[in-house]
């Protein structure tokens, strides 16, 4: 066995060029079995945009529908109610809601496209449970300065009646807003913008 | 030893002869790349056999993107205005009725063609003719007293049997039409061959990625077969 | 220098772990005989088919509901909706068929260069419990796409342990966990496909690598390469398995893979002998399928069954066929191992051997008729009188002297001896004299002269 120059660079050359094709290989072979675990056609099927009828929505209900598998609270806020929610900047971590998520059409001060009518993804952005929504005013457990809003029983953070997040809760941003728009007066697609 | 190799062929030839039927099947020329034929098929089903075959496993969504048709054109042609469109091709029967009036629930079709075979289908499907012995009025040359009536009869025309005398039973040996339908023979063959192409394409939607992705993959792993043969070829030199 | 190897990574770690030493002992310096040919590549492709089961497997199990009510279409929407779900199933339903190609190859490399032989008794033996789990693992995920041939399939099967006397019944009640295959069958089968067979396997391998590495490999002549070593103690014959067969073996890997991809992106059915016909329509208790045939590596062992017209006897006459392979070792009582060296009495019977068990896989695949079934008696007579003869054979043969060293992986035609050699060395002269062969010829030449000119034109 007796290597000579000539062999020993024919070989260096090709064991790269084995080595570069077999990785690039590995990497398009990966890739079929990676893609497998994003959600199928039928996750994504199951979560196309949903129609919503809210012409029997009352002022002050609040009624909930799944979208992708998450709760999307829909609540026809009282004139009040929107009253409210301009005195409480003092009183929130993002009163602006520069650091959530909503839709263009939505970054607003009552986070909504039309006003009374508010959407929400139901989720907790502390560690996912559901808030409860708490429309009283200053009731026993939430103290007297409570104007109306959303409690999250699992960890204690409190939103406004915008979904915005209250200073010293462990919830870091006001709750999301999911993409939705209007097909009527009174049907609201959710999942879509505009 | 060549008398071991007689033995052998002629049991080949003999099982190969062990498989016939009634009547030969005829051979369906499938291309499932051909859209325009399988969205003509397609619409073929939503018209006549959607009454009562179902395909639960196609979504119309997922037709229309292979089809690479709009929604408003799968809407026009196969899905109607009411469907939901991420939904998948469900026959409007209801199941238990389906079993009080055919005695049989009519099969999901979503794998028919891969269960039996293009050149079955089509030949069952053209395969259609009168029986008076029969609740549905026809019988079928390759599928014998099936429960499903000829739903294409008004395209196709009513098929009388030719019987033949063999070893004193009748034999099926086959078909002629006796009235003319709304479509040609030759049309009528087109109309089938587009069914059959929808459901070819039904059975397993995969196969356009497959086909187009499998020249790449193949020519990919030659050139790496190149590589490493030229690569064991350096190792090998000094190896006597 | 020393100090500065002892503070590498590798140092560091082989401290710790014998991983410089494994490397060497199973890699570097494990000599293999250097005239391996073809046939002996089909042990690492076997390894290779096993990952690809594996991994494809565990994508597979992500979506797959071991349910009687929700298998089929757990497995429709794996080849619809999940995102590349078809190519993971048929590379696995491709991978079950390909398995058993390569391993029956490799079985058959063993009995044609008697790579059973002493001292690679365990070798075989640890191989054959291989084969026996393989054909659990295949039988039991056949189940599970809970088709028409699945459940029948199963039926048939699992019935046949009722044909045991007295203990019969109640042990296929067990397998079932039912009356008949249902809903538990399919969810224990799942069990078993997914876990227990597969880890046992994984174990069964590390043993017949450990016993084949303790022994080292046989070769094409039979000749024990340890034999004759030089002063360092390294085999004359020898050469490191790595690099020279790793690299040899990459090549087979990828020539496999060739095929492989052909077979899973253009016929994944294969005509209906790897994914069959009538496992498209939803297992039905209530209606068996016109034919029910096992899949096709199984149709040499289904053959013996149905050649013994008596439900017992066809039942032992199956076991028997896979278990006198167990006992093959000590069936050869020959000294010569490779067929090269082997009498002509040897060379015959192999050759009837082998037609019979394909002639078995062929007949297995049809239905029944008074000829097959004659055929299948003659074959499965041929199949057991191989093994049963071989004491006798083994001794009365006429050997040819086994040489010192070792020679050629592939004979070339011109070194061969025997009539049928010469026959064909004359065809093959004869053919080189006609014009066909020429006109093709030439065609070749032009073809390559094409490709160069193309090749080499974007070069400066």
């Amino acid at each position: 066995m007796n290597d000579n120059c000539v062999d020993a660079s024919k070989r260096w050359f090709l064991t790269k060029a084995a080595t570069m094709a077999g990785a690039a290989g590995a990497i398009f072979a990966a890739t079929p079995f990676i893609s497998s675990m994003q959600p199928s056609v039928k996750a994504q099927a199951a979560g196309a945009p949903v129609e919503v009828d809210i012409s029997k929505l009352e002022p002050g209900q609040l009624i909930r529908v799944m979208w992708r598998g998450k709760p999307v609270w829909i609540l026809k806020r009282t004139p009040e109610a929107l009253k409210t929610l301009s005195q409480l900047d003092s009183k929130l971590r993002d009163p602006q809601s520069k650091e959530s998520q909503q839709p263009q059409s939505a970054s607003n001060e009552y986070r909504a496209i039309k006003p009374e009518i508010f959407v929400a993804l139901g989720v907790c952005t502390h560690l996912g449970c559901a808030p409860t929504y708490r429309p009283e005013v200053a009731p026993a457990d939430l103290g007297p300065e409570w104007l109306g809003g959303f409690f999250c029983p699992c960890h204690g953070s409190r939103f406004d009646l915008a979904g915005r997040v209250y200073k010293g809760v462990p919830a870091p941003t006001n709750l999301d807003i999911p993409p939705y728009h209007y097909l009527s007066e009174t049907q609201l697609l959710i999942g879509e913008n505009a | 030893m060549k008398i071991l190799f007689a033995i052998v062929i002629l049991g080949l030839t003999f099982c190969a002869q062990a498989s016939e039927g009634a009547l030969p099947l005829a051979e369906a020329e499938v291309d499932v790349f051909d859209l325009p034929s399988v969205h003509r098929g397609a619409a073929y089903f939503a018209d006549y056999c959607m009454g009562c075959h179902t395909i639960k496993h196609l979504r119309y969504s997922r037709l229309a993107k292979d089809l690479k048709l709009t929604e408003a054109e799968l809407r026009r042609d196969v899905l109607g205005e009411g469907g939901k469109f991420h939904d998948s091709l469900l026959s409007a029967l209801d199941r238990e009725d389906a079993l009080k009036w055919f005695a049989v629930a009519p099969p999901d079709l979503s794998l028919i063609a891969r269960a039996r075979g293009a050149d079955w289908l089509y030949s069952y499907l053209k395969g259609f003719y009168a029986d008076s012995t029969r609740g549905t009025g026809v019988n079928n040359a390759v599928f014998k007293d099936v429960a499903m009536p000829n739903v294409f009869w008004e395209l196709q025309g009513l098929q009388k049997p030719v019987f033949k005398k063999h070893d004193g039973s009748e034999v099926l040996v086959g078909l002629e039409l006796a009235g003319e339908g709304k479509m040609s023979p030759q049309q009528f063959d087109r109309a089938m061959l587009d069914l059959v192409n929808f459901l070819v394409y039904a059975a397993e939607p995969g196969q356009f990625d497959r086909l187009r992705l499998g020249k790449y993959v193949v020519f990919a792993l030659l050139f790496l077969s190149v590589i490493l043969y030229k690569l064991k070829k350096a190792y090998w030199t000094d190896i006597h | 220098m020393a100090l500065e190897k002892d503070k590498s990574l590798l140092g560091w770690i082989d401290e710790r772990f014998p991983l410089t030493s494994f490397w060497n002992e199973h890699l570097a310096k494990y000599y293999a005989p250097k005239n391996f040919n073809f046939l002996y590549f089909f042990g690492s492709l076997a390894l290779l088919v096993l990952v690809n089961q594996i991994v494809t497997g565990i994508f597979l199990a992500m979506n797959y509901k071991p349910d009687a009510s929700l298998a089929f279409d757990s497995i429709e929407y794996i080849m619809r909706d999940v995102n590349w779900g078809w190519l993971i199933r048929y590379m696995h339903s491709t991978g079950s068929s390909a398995f058993f190609i390569v391993v029956y190859l490799h079985m058959f490399r063993a009995l044609f260069y008697g790579s059973f032989k002493k001292p690679r008794e365990l070798v075989w033996l640890f191989g054959m419990v291989i084969f026996l789990l393989l054909m659990a693992e295949a039988f039991m995920g056949y189940l599970l796409p809970w088709g028409q041939m699945s459940f029948w399939g199963a039926q048939v099967i699992i019935s046949l342990f009722g044909a045991i006397p007295v203990i019969g019944e109640d042990l296929a009640q067990l397998i079932r966990g039912d009356y008949v295959v249902a809903d538990a069958t399919l969810n224990r089968f799942f069990a078993f496909h997914v876990i227990a067979i597969p880890l046992a396997l994984l174990g069964l391998v590390v043993l017949h690598l450990a016993a084949l590495h303790t022994v080292g490999s046989s070769n094409p002549d039979g000749i024990e390469i340890k034999k004759n070593k030089d002063e360092n103690g390294i085999p004359r014959d020898g050469i490191p398995l790595h690099p020279y067969y790793t690299v040899k073996d990459l090549f087979a890997v990828s020539v496999f893979l060739t095929v492989f991809a052909l077979i899973v992106f253009y016929m994944p059915e294969f005509g209906g002998y790897f994914l069959e016909h009538a496992n498209f329509e939803p297992a039905d208790p209530l209606r068996t399928p016109e034919h029910i045939a096992p899949v096709w590596y199984f149709t040499p062992f289904y053959s013996v069954l149905r050649a013994v017209p008596d439900k017992l006897g066809g039942v032992i006459a199956m076991g028997s066929a896979v278990a006198v392979l167990f006992a093959l070792p000590w069936l050869d009582r020959g000294e010569v191992k490779s067929i090269r060296y082997r009498g002509d009495l040897f060379k015959i019977a192999l050759v009837l051997f082998v037609i019979s068990f394909i002639g078995l896989g062929i007949l297995g695949t049809r239905p029944v008729t008074p000829t097959s079934t004659i055929l299948a008696r003659l074959f499965s007579l041929l199949y057991f009188a191989f093994f049963l003869s071989l004491p006798f054979l083994s001794r009365l043969e006429k050997t040819k002297p086994v040489p010192e060293r070792l020679g050629h992986s592939i004979i070339p035609l011109a070194e061969r001896e025997g009539w049928h050699w010469r026959w064909i060395r004359n065809g093959l002269a004869w053919l080189q004299t006609t014009p066909i062969y020429r006109c093709l010829q030439s065609q070749c030449w032009q073809c390559i002269e094409i490709i160069k000119k193309n090749c080499c034109k974007t070069k400066p």
